[in-house]
């Protein structure tokens, strides 16, 4: 994750209070979708950004997960996701993200 | 009538020593952290220029190998060595010293200069090079003692030039006080132009025509130069044009991040369709601050830090001669300020929607080229692999639209895409690395047809949150050229002339009978 978003989650995080955040990404590995995932909750792994240490503990999901795919309306997630869907590998990426979210999710 | 597309030059440069000092990973790390074990490892996962020229990858970008044959070898790339050759059928992979003299070359104002026994040493390799035109050659400076650029390196902010770690020239700053005219800045834009001028020279070199005759040329590379009070005042492409040799032309900067390319090559096209002018080259240099971008991932897994060669590339856009293949403006995409942000839209709007103008679909295209970059650089660092990613949402895309089924989709990316081979230099990979096989295959009735796509992250600028993007296609020669069009009438008199003449002298041999 790139500096300048770890500032904004940090930012967002402390002015909303990290309880009420979700993170929601869209990368399209599992491994990058890991990484940021990581960096919201345990701290930045690469030591470089505002999150180095910093451990938010935010929840955190990919676009494509069920539980966020629920949430959404069936025509607009098709619109919009069905596309990306079709190609990304959802299933590697929900258990990266579960993963994730089981070893430093605080909330 | 439709442009075409005459010639194409693809150059890169090994740069070593660049990665270490100038790269952005490796600058930010120096100061975030500048004890890591990353900077420590680093320079032992250097590439010699050797091991550069012998990747597959490389050979593919200068043209030695084809997209077919460099898809045909097993991946990863990376610990595969092929034939090494310095030259190729677009261009040439140039070593860093070589390359500091062409910066030296391409500084009209005194700013680099070069150690003595180092600038001689290297001048003997320089003028050998057969692209290398003899104004060039001219513009050579002699060294100056290694103390004085110590001097300039540690008291008077210059940015050093280095060779295997040894200091042998500098970059000076070109103001005290103006942060647009740093060594930093000047340093990076000497780059970028001198990288610019290797792949226009080579443009001249591939198209055979005279280097006045273009009439102007576009930069699409992603600096600025300018000073405090213009900071991208331009004009990369005309200060380029004046180094090659390029006397008759004009220039302009297109900007437009990785998209830039393409919106060159689409004004290119239409500049010279609209008959303004008759050569119009595209060009654009490398770009400092991206070399090493992932080497962090690379050191981690073991790898060659893959990202050590700056790119450039120039096309030669022209009046229609009736043979090269031809710029279709008819089937322009562009991702619009309303088009939105979801991949599908992104993909619709850029391939999708040009097509349907002209009643195509998107199987009719035989090749797309989208964001080309090489896949051992970024599966790495876990970007995956770009065209690839790309090749899949085009495919989608038809699956939704009931062109293909759902079943054919895996075999979509092999039928309609390519594997990439370009280094990740941001605007290099975009769309343009096929440009130049795809006129040959064009030309060999290969394929009849290529989509090329751009894409541009305007983000990143903070002006705007929106993405950015354009496509056009490249067709074969439809045989009429504007020569051919423009002087009908003119053969048909001529026709009528020998005619006459025949007439007569038949008539002349009667009465001499």
């Amino acid at each position: 994750m790139d500096l300048e978003n770890q500032k904004r989650v940090k930012d967002l995080a402390e002015a909303n209070g990290p309880e009420n955040i979700i993170v929601i990404l869209g990368a399209s590995e599992s491994e990058a979708a890991g990484l940021s995932a990581e960096t919201v909750t345990a701290g930045d792994p690469t030591f470089a950004g505002p999150l180095a240490g910093v451990s938010l503990g935010l929840r955190v999901y990919h676009v494509c997960e069920p539980e966020i795919k629920a949430e959404i309306p069936a025509d607009l997630y098709e619109e919009q996701i069905g596309m990306m869907e079709m190609v990304l590998d959802v299933d590697s990426i929900a258990s990266e993200m579960k993963s994730i979210r089981d070893q430093y999710c605080k909330y | 009538m439709n442009s075409v597309i005459t010639a194409s030059s693809y150059v890169l440069v090994h740069t070593p020593d660049m990665v270490l000092h100038n790269g952005t990973t490796i600058t930010t790390e120096k100061i975030v952290n500048p004890e890591s074990e990353y900077l420590k490892e680093l320079p032992k996962h250097i590439r010699s220029y050797e091991d550069v020229i012998a990747y597959a990858p490389n050979q593919t970008y200068i043209g030695n190998m084809t997209p077919e044959e460099l898809a045909a070898m097993p991946q990863p790339w990376y610990d595969t060595k092929v034939e090494a050759k310095r030259e190729g059928k677009f261009g040439e992979i140039l070593p860093q010293d070589e390359f500091y003299m062409l910066m030296q070359i391409c500084d009209v104002f005194d700013l680099l200069v070069l150690e003595k026994g180092f600038a001689a040493a290297t001048k003997e390799k320089f003028v050998k090079n057969p692209a290398v035109i003899p104004s060039m050659v001219e513009k050579i400076k002699e060294g100056v003692d290694l103390a004085e650029i110590e001097a300039l390196v540690n008291d008077e902010h210059a940015e050093g030039l280095y060779m295997d770690g040894k200091l042998v020239g500098a970059v000076k700053r070109a103001h005290d006080v103006d942060t647009n005219l740093t060594a930093h800045v000047m340093h990076e834009n000497l780059v970028s132009k001198a990288s610019s001028v290797l792949a226009l020279i080579h443009l001249i070199k591939n198209s055979g025509i005279d280097a006045s005759e273009i009439d102007y040329v576009i930069d699409c590379s992603e600096e600025a130069c300018g000073d405090m009070n213009q900071r991208g005042g331009g004009n990369f492409a005309k200060a380029a044009a004046e180094i090659a040799g390029l006397t008759g032309a004009s220039g302009e900067d297109v900007r437009g991040f990785c998209a830039a390319p393409t919106h060159a090559m689409i004004t290119a096209a239409a500049l010279v369709k609209a008959g303004v002018y008759k050569h119009v080259a595209v060009t654009a240099g490398g770009c400092t601050a991206k070399l090493g971008m992932n080497s962090k991932d690379h050191v981690k897994k073991g790898l060659p830090a893959l990202e050590d060669c700056l790119g450039g590339f120039s096309v030669l856009v022209s009046e229609n001669d009736g043979v090269n293949p031809e710029i279709n403006l008819d089937i322009c995409g562009r991702h619009t300020v309303g088009t939105g942000s979801s991949p599908q839209a992104v993909i619709n709007s850029l391939v999708a929607a040009p097509l349907d103008k002209v009643g195509m679909k998107i199987v009719d295209i035989d090749k797309f080229s989208p964001e080309m970059q090489n896949p051992d650089i970024t599966k790495p660092a876990g970007a995956g692999d770009v065209p690839l990613a790309n090749y899949k949402m085009i495919g989608a895309l038809a699956v939704t639209r009931h062109e293909i089924e759902r079943a054919d989709l895996a075999a979509f990316p092999e039928k309609h895409g390519l594997v990439g081979w370009a280094p990740t230099q941001g605007h290099i990979p975009s769309g343009v690395p096929y440009i130049g096989f795809c006129r040959q295959d064009i030309l060999d009735g290969k394929i009849k047809n290529a989509m090329i796509v751009g894409k541009g992250s305007l983000f990143l600028g903070r002006m705007t949150n929106l993405f950015d993007g354009v496509s056009f296609v490249i067709q074969g020669n439809s045989g009429a050229s504007a020569a051919s069009a423009m002087d009908e009438a003119e053969v048909k008199n001529m026709i009528a002339k020998a005619m006459k003449q025949f007439a007569l002298s038949l008539m002349e041999g009667e009465e001499e009978q």
